[in-house]
């Protein structure tokens, strides 16, 4: 269904981005148990950044086009004109109020439909995963659905090679090297590459550059059942602040004295 | 399509609900509350509301799968070079609370190559059966095998529950079971608990960590979770396992793979924070990356390693292999000494199960108190040399009284 075209044509990249809130600061309201946030600004999930590198590096040396895909409100475009200063070479967003409230199974499967309807691939990256979910598990989700190999916590790509990619991939006891058949799928962490800066030339290159904007409509032929909040298997019943309280002692003094209290507490539990 | 509706008879235009919303997905327009584009249907603004203007009005009910025919818990026993990793007998003993509730069974999927002895381990820590695919090419870890071993006998045996360890295998596992048997799946729960009907009720930080969420999967069986390392108590082991080892036979089509393993170096064992017993951490409120030296000097005295908080990471003073938190990695060390961290919930939830906690803040107020067993205002610039001074006079008093 998906052919991979290394060696017999252009190289197609995709990358998965997401719109994140920026920094973590939040007030909790006790009494209501909710959140307030405080002028939330947005950005682009730090892991995508990347993860689009990884693939911008790959189109600089074997040719080919970088997509950069998104799912999100309208003002998620921004993100998508962020990539395109970063080298993408063409922008989507699925925007739809259907979509709205997906879990990480109905954003795969919201990512996976729109990808099948994109010109064919060889390589989807993804961030290793988001600063707001931090889940990690859109990007196997998306593999899953379109029936790719993939590899997570990729830390290096070694090169395309043949009908595949080598890459060197975290395990967690230590590093291992694979060769993937393309086309497949791979999260990036952090070590995989120093991203680089927007490029001033290229934002003004493409200021007025499209962002084709998908509803639902536009995956015609996907299960709808399966969108937004009503395709998605789990659901938040209930939020709220973190527990709190135990049993504490508040030191407050010169830092003369809390430095020597503080030694003796770690004689006494023996930790000195 | 499901979404967010608004009474606006009992509406009172009060704007709690724009206060609340975490995303800017509520707005007050020409008098009346409306929701906008940017709503994700997380429903805080329905519990800001103080009148019970606002419900959530979902689509058509999607059907629901017969919750009966699943039953029990299943593990999944992740080993790495033939060695069942310790994650495993922390799942199997939330597993055995969570199953022992229900009266039901827990069984383990465990998969690799000349793994008869360790299958006959498992036995020992209470588990009912344990099945075993044993083949040489399921050595080690690629995606597609173990997805497809893991599917079928989750077909076969249909449990209520999925426990796996929030590792990068796990992670990279999970996502793909759930996503093919199109269930439910929550990452990194800190709590675990069963409804009499079943249902798990699953805790995890949300939104970036801010606040905990509950999450359930109403609908749909089985109903997965992952588990991080040091989240949970391990099961403990008993002198008579009374269950099975069931040999699976492995199908030769679920042995392809597009992935080709080229080599392995293993991490050095001593990098790894995860497995400190003393652990010093470093927040924003260290400054500037100068910070770090003074407190890796504090920790070389109690002979502990530095970790740090994720702002410290993306500014790149400091790897994300010593982060500690949701996004970075779980730790229950012995001591714990927190300075400059504010104590946002994605760090606590990382640290909370660390036996005794010293937090350092100039802010009383910090978050970080209420995690602490002692809690000291002030300077850490100030406090902690006058600690490492303490330490380095305590430990060579006696050299200093010889002396004079």
């Amino acid at each position: 269904m998906i052919d991979a075209k290394v060696g017999g044509g252009e190289v197609h990249f995709i990358v998965c981005i997401k719109q994140v809130p920026e920094g973590t600061e939040v007030e909790i309201d006790e009494e209501k148990g909710i959140l307030k946030r405080e002028g939330v600004e947005s950005k682009l999930n730090v892991y995508d950044a990347y993860a689009l590198e990884a693939a911008v590096r790959l189109k600089e040396q074997y040719g080919g086009t970088v997509t950069v895909i998104s799912m999100g409100p309208p003002q998620a475009a921004a993100v998508i004109r962020e990539a395109y200063t970063l080298g993408a070479d063409e922008g989507y967003l699925l925007s739809d109020r259907a979509f709205a409230g997906a879990d990480t199974l109905a954003t795969s499967y919201t990512l996976s439909e729109a990808i099948r309807r994109l010109p064919p691939f060889d390589l989807i990256f993804c961030g290793m995963q988001t600063t707001d979910g931090d889940t990690a598990q859109v990007g196997p989700g998306i593999a899953e659905l379109l029936s790719l190999p993939h590899a997570s916590y990729v830390t290096k790509i070694h090169e395309l090679a043949g009908d595949g990619i080598i890459v060197d991939t975290d395990m967690g006891d230590g590093i291992e090297t694979l060769k993937i058949k393309l086309p497949c799928l791979l999260t990036c962490t952090k070590e995989v590459n120093e991203p680089r800066l927007p490029s001033y030339k290229l934002k003004k290159a493409t200021r007025g550059k499209k962002i084709t904007i998908w509803d639902s409509k536009a995956l015609s032929g996907a299960n709808a059942a399966y969108f937004g909040l009503s395709g998605s298997p789990t659901q938040v019943e209930r939020i709220f602040p973190p527990p709190r309280g135990r049993d504490k002692e508040m030191w407050e003094g010169s830092p003369e004295e809390l430095g020597r209290r503080f030694y003796h507490k770690l004689k006494e539990l023996k930790f000195v | 399509m499901s979404r967010m509706r608004v009474d606006q008879e009992l509406c009172i235009l009060c704007g709690q609900c724009v206060e609340a919303c975490p995303f800017n997905g509520v707005e007050i327009r020409d008098d009346a509350v409306v929701f906008t584009e940017s709503c994700r249907l997380c429903r805080v603004c329905v519990k800001a509301c103080p009148v019970s203007a606002i419900w959530l009005e979902k689509s058509e009910p999607v059907s629901t799968v017969d919750k009966e025919q699943y039953k029990g818990v299943l593990v999944f026993a992740e080993q790495r070079q033939g060695s069942v990793q310790p994650v495993t007998y922390e799942l199997i003993g939330k597993g055995l609370e969570l199953a022992g509730k229900l009266g039901e069974q827990v069984c383990v999927y465990l998969a690799g190559s000349n793994l008869s002895s360790q299958a006959e381990d498992l036995l020992y820590y209470g588990v009912d059966r344990v099945y075993l695919y044993d083949h040489p090419l399921l050595e080690r870890f690629r995606i597609e095998p173990y997805t497809s071993l893991m599917v079928e006998l989750i077909d076969q045996i249909k449990p209520n529950i999925i426990l796996m360890g929030a590792t990068p295998v796990g992670r990279s596992l999970a996502p793909r079971v759930a996503a093919r048997l199109r269930t439910g799946l929550t990452a990194d729960c800190t709590l675990l608990d069963v409804k009499p009907n079943g249902d798990l009720v699953q805790t995890r930080p949300a939104f970036g960590g801010d606040v905990m969420a509950q999450i359930v999967t109403p609908r749909h069986r089985p109903q997965m979770a992952t588990v991080r390392y040091k989240v949970m108590p391990a099961a403990e082991r008993i002198s008579n396992p009374h269950g099975e080892v069931v040999r699976c036979p492995v199908d030769e089509r679920f042995l392809q793979s597009g992935i080709e393993i080229l080599g392995f170096k293993p991490h050095e064992a001593a990098s790894s924070i995860t497995d400190a017993e003393v652990i010093v951490a470093a927040g924003r409120g260290i400054g500037k990356p100068e910070g770090l030296e003074l407190l890796g000097e504090l920790a070389g005295l109690l002979g502990g390693v530095v970790g740090v908080t994720r702002p410290l990471v993306e500014q790149g003073w400091a790897d994300y292999t010593q982060q500690i938190g949701m996004s970075g990695r779980t730790v229950r060390p012995k001591l714990y000494i927190a300075c400059g961290i504010s104590g946002a919930i994605q760090h606590v939830a990382g640290m909370r199960g660390s036996e005794v906690i010293f937090a350092i803040n100039t802010d009383p107020h910090a978050p970080i108190f209420d995690t602490a067993h002692y809690g000291l205002v002030g300077d850490l610039y100030e406090i902690v040399p006058a600690l490492i001074e303490a330490i380095k006079k305590g430990g060579s008093f006696d050299a200093v009284f010889q002396a004079g």
